[in-house]
């Protein structure tokens, strides 16, 4: 068991040609935030999959704890209510807290009957949210959190984060805007190479 | 050498690329020879075929090209084992690069296997038991072809093609099997590996020859692009620039 | 809220029925992806019916192959759809970060595919048999090879589906690496219809069914789930 929640050692990745990042030292302890900021096509969201595991082909190693992943995609189905959605998400992982008292945190309460096709695209993105408070997981990668969200978005997802790092949890999260973490370190990644 | 070590030696491109010079003039040229020898004599020399007469001749083109075609997806279904399970670089790369050779090779065995056909059963195409394995063979091999075209990125194509590999080396038995058991209509007469050859010795020792001789090209050939492909991969590491900037590659 | 543990692992049989309700309250609420297969064999079937002249005794004698063939394509049409919306939406990626084991909500997806593809057409097997003017003696050996074949179908294509689910045409690339595949199903299965009209015994191509289908059982769950994680990269 590792003190860190995340350790990378002499990571580089090269896409499509191009040199993306190398020789990257990255740990992340309990209570962390880091954020990596960079140009569009940087390779952030590259970084972020090779450390979830969706990505394999890297130089390098990745050790990191059980971590919930948050990506440009939705991570919810369309086709089903709010509540069914959470729920898949406890048959998969675990349930740390109940349906109702996680959509209240994430302002959502009373749209558990709500088919997600008729949210509108923020509503989705804080049902998106929703699944990290569902299941049980020390370590939070995300890739641009604060996309779709307004305002009181935006402060959700600080609240969200900030809790959790609160509770002993860490945070690795690729964004354009930096986040309003107290106290959260910067990587900077850019196109230089 | 153990065979601990081989496999560990194996997993370096680098090492390969270095021993697997000499076995490509090796194989290269006992596969000319085979195959000159084998050709020349079977199709020149060898006595014509009671039946027959001389359109069995084609027998020493057709056999040995749809022998190593599937052997050929063999290699690549073990190739592909090899990849998903131990992430062996060298696996990689050969799904790579048997795919044209195979796909060549069965295209050889059919349109031989027409010549063939059209002199001895009447007809330039039957479905039968062996022509339909090789038909749905060739299937396979557009499969692994057009599955590599459609992905962008080659490490991600390999793997797809492994696992579509491994998926057709297991079924390749079900479907002989299955043809076997509702097509046999035909009971030519042919060269098996398992039954002792009812020819003469003038008349499959050729087809031997030609057999191993096409085998050797298969070798020649994989290693040869084999080595282009470990060259086209490894271009950013540093042996790879000094062979390249010393010109000996 | 104190210390976080670790994602607590759910156990397999749960997962798998988690996962099918999941899949089954997809197909209702999307009706249309379920029934198009399903309309596209009645309607094929039809054309074959209307091409030969409607000629009784030429479309009786083509019947069981012209069956077999429509059931596998009609199966191939509803396997596209299978990874595409989760891929599409994200929880395809989801389903392979966080199922544990990876293959059994897979296998769950495939199991619901086949409740409404290859089952769904077995039951209507009779239906099709009827209007290609196949004895009604027959029907039952129809019916049993499908059960026992689709299977397999669904099996073998949702390999091909997770290959090509991310790429673009990836329809008539999944046809091409699928169809091949396929083979052995339909000529087990066809020829036992065949072969019972004419009265011979089909007890090995039930058998043959039956293998293939248990031999698929046991290695697409893990193919497909790797043939996933690669999708999932692009």
């Amino acid at each position: 068991m590792s003190e860190f929640l995340l350790t990378t050692t002499e990571l580089s990745c090269e896409r499509d040609g191009r040199l993306l990042f190398s020789d990257l030292h990255i740990t992340l302890s309990a209570g962390e935030c880091l954020q990596v900021m960079g140009p569009n096509g940087s390779g952030k969201s590259t970084l972020l999959r090779c450390v979830a595991g969706l990505f394999p082909d890297f130089d390098g190693s990745v050790e990191a704890e059980p971590a919930l992943y948050l990506g440009h995609k939705l991570g919810i189905s369309l086709l089903l209510s709010v509540e069914e959605n959470l729920r898949w998400y406890q048959g998969l992982a675990g349930q740390a807290s109940p349906v109702t008292e996680v959509l209240e945190r994430v302002g959502m309460a009373g749209y558990e009957r709500v088919v997600c096709q008729r949210l509108s695209a923020g509503q989705q993105r804080r049902v998106g949210l929703a699944r990290l408070l569902i299941c049980n997981s020390p370590l939070w990668l995300l890739d641009e959190p604060l996309t779709a969200l307004d305002e009181a978005g935006h402060e959700l997802v600080t609240g969200l984060i900030t809790d959790h790092l609160a509770s002993g949890g860490g945070a690795f999260c690729a964004t354009h805007q930096p986040l309003s973490v107290p106290q959260a370190g910067t990587l900077e990644l850019d196109m230089s190479h | 050498m153990t065979l601990k070590t081989l496999w560990h030696r194996l997993g370096s491109p680098r090492w390969f690329y270095q021993i697997s010079r000499p076995w490509i003039y090796v194989l290269g040229i006992l596969a000319l020879v085979l195959l000159v020898t084998g050709t020349v004599w079977g199709l020149v020399f060898a006595p014509m075929d009671y039946q027959q007469h001389d359109s069995f001749r084609i027998m020493y083109v057709h056999v040995p090209a749809a022998m190593v075609a599937q052997s050929a997806y063999i290699v690549m279904g073990f190739a592909g084992v090899l990849l998903l399970v131990w992430r062996m670089k060298l696996a990689d790369m050969v799904l790579a690069t048997v795919v044209p050779f195979g796909m060549s090779m069965t295209l050889l065995a059919l349109v031989t296997g027409a010549v063939w056909g059209k002199p001895t059963w009447g007809a330039w195409w039957v479905w039968d038991a062996r022509t339909t394995s090789m038909l749905v063979l060739l299937f396979l091999y557009f499969g692994l072809y057009a599955l590599r075209q459609a992905i962008a990125r080659p490490e991600a194509a390999a793997r797809a093609c492994a696992v579509l590999a491994v998926v057709g080396m297991i079924n390749i038995p079900i479907i002989k099997y299955s043809v076997n058991f509702a097509l046999t209509l035909h009971q030519k007469a042919s060269f098996t590996l398992t039954e002792a050859p009812s020819m003469p010795p003038e008349m499959w020792l050729p087809l031997a020859l030609n057999v191993l001789g096409i085998y050797c090209l298969f070798g020649a050939n994989l290693l040869s692009r084999l080595r282009l492909e470990i060259l086209r991969r490894e271009r950013g590491t540093q042996w790879v620039r000094d062979l390249v900037l010393s010109g000996s590659a | 809220m104190g210390m976080i543990a670790a994602p607590t692992a759910t156990s397999a049989p749960r997962l798998f029925w988690s996962q099918f309700q999941r899949e089954l309250v997809s197909v209702v609420r999307s009706k249309e992806e379920a029934l198009n297969p399903l309309l596209f064999l009645f309607l094929a079937i039809s054309l074959f019916a209307l091409g030969a002249g409607g000629d009784p005794e030429v479309l009786q004698n083509i019947a069981p192959a012209i069956i077999w063939v429509l059931v596998l394509l009609a199966n191939m049409m509803s396997l596209e759809g299978l990874f595409r919306r989760d891929y599409e939406d994200g929880t395809l990626e989801q389903l392979i970060l966080l199922a544990q084991p990876g293959f059994v909500p897979v296998l769950a997806k495939i199991a619901a595919q086949w409740c409404v593809s290859g089952l769904a057409m077995t039951l209507l097997a009779p239906i099709a048999g009827l209007i290609l003017f196949l004895p009604s003696t027959v029907l039952p050996t129809l019916m049993i090879t499908l059960l026992l074949g689709t299977p397999a179908l669904s099996l073998l294509g949702a390999v091909g589906a997770a290959l090509t689910v991310g790429l673009r045409r990836g329809g008539v690339l999944l046809a091409i690496l699928v169809l091949p595949l396929y083979v052995p199903v339909l000529i087990f299965g066809s020829s036992a219809v065949i072969q019972h009209m004419d009265g011979i015994g089909t007890q090995a191509q039930i058998y043959w069914l039956m293998a293939i289908t248990m031999i698929s059982i046991t290695l697409a769950p893990f193919l497909v789930h790797a043939a996933l994680k690669i999708s999932v990269e692009q």
